[in-house]
């Protein structure tokens, strides 16, 4: 009996080991095909040159100029928001029908599928708001995609603010509004400033948002201004893959900004943990 | 010279259904230290937080009964309890320093005290830390994170913050409890110093300590005041059975 416990054990030991080994190779067989695919056309000129001979040469430059602007501009356009709606939830919010409302709809704005998004930005922003496509809209839509997120890890971060904090700083005669703004946030700042890169890095990859919004399968020169279309790595990789005549030239270059952007992404991240970490000991 | 500072009458807490202090009637007296005894859950700390109304923050919290402060009633619907806190400094059983500089977490709360001209904020911070006896350890690294001091130092730091604006009263919630002896004795020994200038409530449940600094001792259980008086009798011939058997140790 005891012989039959043991062996028991072991195979559960075994089973879980070998799932979550299966689990984790997942991201560095992506990882080492990707790479295999892509590192022959990665080189210094393929980051900082443009596109020549239809997309068939040359570099992927404003694609990943692009990528950066659209990222970064629509988690800024959110920020404001997500972060009010956060302060709203953590610290004035009582648990009543309004809050668990609010909670409802943005867990389900969550889930929303990002094509469902590209089509409402394609009829909110460049139609009926007249922005037309370009990386305003896209941003705008972006932005809206990434709103629950943002909204999710601050609320979080202000939530794991010790009560302590808020205890003192009204035992000091504080209102809450200067405790809100001078100890609670101030105290989140490393997680939603960890939430903030981590969206950066998730809207970097997406596609169908930016599809029917502004993203465009080339342009000449780099976009400067928020009224101009833009190249994107995604979009990009989704361009070379179903469009041209020359795959064999062109498989290449789609797994090359793959492997750009996965790399981005992969940085970006490293840099989310770093934040994270380093503040973290300094709280401790 | 035994002025009343505080007067609590007929006070009744209820937290939601739970009637927690029952017709507490307690004076605390100007300059001397006033200790709060009882065993855990008898409402000692709910007591002290009556008397700053930080127990409005907690949910479902309810007072009746009056407390005065030079004889103005804190409950009166035109008291706003922020001017309340400004008058009354807390201090936590955890030290509870802001995860800011030793200089600012001291600062914050001249801030908040509406006080923002520099070489004045710069000349109470050093008063209160050298009242608190912090200066000599931290005058070189007022800069650094305040939780890099010890957990004694954070408590003292806490002092400090709470004292930087004269507040009238002090209170304390059990601040020695999570502290070694020796940064105990340094708390006991600054509390002492400081009761020439404040009125000091503090909430034990280190009989030896309440023995050791305060001038009059409050014995509660479940939420009644049993016995109220000078230190020295309370501890050597309490009037009340329930006192005596409480300190004696026969239960607690």
């Amino acid at each position: 009996m005891r012989r039959f416990h043991h062996l028991k054990d072991k195979f559960y030991i075994f089973t879980v080991s070998i799932l979550t080994l299966i689990s984790i190779s997942a991201l560095f067989i992506i990882l080492y095909f990707v790479f295999r695919k892509g590192a022959s056309v990665l080189s210094m000129d393929f980051l900082f040159r443009f596109p020549r001979n239809g997309m068939t040469e040359g570099g992927i430059l404003p694609a990943i100029v692009g990528t950066f602007i659209v990222s970064i501009l629509s988690v800024t356009i959110a920020l404001p928001f997500g972060l009010m709606v956060a302060i709203y939830l953590s610290e004035y919010a009582k648990d009543n029908h309004l809050s668990s409302f609010i909670r409802v709809s943005i867990n389900n704005l969550a889930g929303t599928p990002s094509i469902i998004f590209g089509l409402f930005g394609l009829y909110f922003f460049v139609n009926y708001l007249g922005f037309g496509s370009n990386i305003l809209s896209s941003s705008l839509t972006l932005a809206i995609l990434i709103l629950p997120f943002i909204v999710r890890t601050s609320e979080e971060s202000l939530r794991n603010v010790p009560s302590s904090y808020r205890e003192a700083s009204y035992a000091l005669g504080a209102d809450k509004s200067t405790t809100i703004l001078k100890i609670v946030l101030p105290s989140a700042i490393p997680g939603i400033l960890t939430g903030i890169i981590l969206s950066v890095g998730r809207v970097a990859g997406e596609t169908a948002p930016i599809l029917f919004t502004g993203a465009t399968f080339f342009i000449k020169g780099l976009p400067l201004s928020p009224f101009s279309e833009f190249m994107a790595l995604p979009y990009h990789i989704y361009a070379l893959m179903t469009e041209g005549t020359q795959p064999d030239r062109q498989v290449p270059i789609a797994y090359g900004s793959a492997l750009v952007l996965i790399i981005l992404v992969l940085l970006i991240n490293i840099l989310a943990i770093y934040i994270r970490n380093k503040k973290r000991v300094k709280i401790e | 010279m035994n002025t009343v500072k505080v007067k609590i009458e007929n006070l009744n807490v209820y937290f939601k259904e739970i009637h927690v202090l029952k017709k507490v009637s307690l004076p605390i007296l100007k300059n001397h230290i006033t200790a709060i005894i009882g065993p855990s859950g008898c409402g000692k700390s709910t007591l002290l937080r009556s008397i700053n109304r930080m127990i409005e923050l907690s949910d479902g919290a309810r007072v009746e009964g009056k407390i005065l402060l030079d004889g103005k009633n804190i409950y009166n619907k035109d008291v706003d309890p922020i001017t309340i806190r400004k008058k009354i400094g807390m201090v936590f059983q955890k030290p509870n320093p802001f995860p800011k500089s030793i200089y600012d977490n001291i600062a914050y709360a001249l801030k908040v005290h509406g006080i923002k001209d520099r070489s004045t904020m710069d000349e109470k911070i050093n008063d209160a830390l050298k009242q608190t006896g912090l200066w000599k350890e931290v005058q070189h690294r007022l800069k650094e994170n305040a939780l890099s001091l010890s957990g004694g130092q954070q408590q003292r730091l806490c002092i400090a913050r709470a004292i930087v604006s004269t507040p009238e009263v002090l209170l304390l919630d059990e601040p020695t409890s999570a502290l070694d002896p020796l940064a105990t004795f340094k708390i006991e020994d600054l509390l002492v110093r400081l009761k020439e200038k404040y009125t000091i409530v503090i909430v034990t449940h280190n009989m030896q300590q309440a023995a050791r600094i305060s001038d009059y001792t409050a014995f509660l259980y479940m939420g009644r005041l049993i016995e109220f008086g000078e230190t020295k009798k309370i501890f050597t011939n309490p009037e009340e059975k329930l006192t005596e058997d409480y300190i004696t140790g026969r239960f607690g």
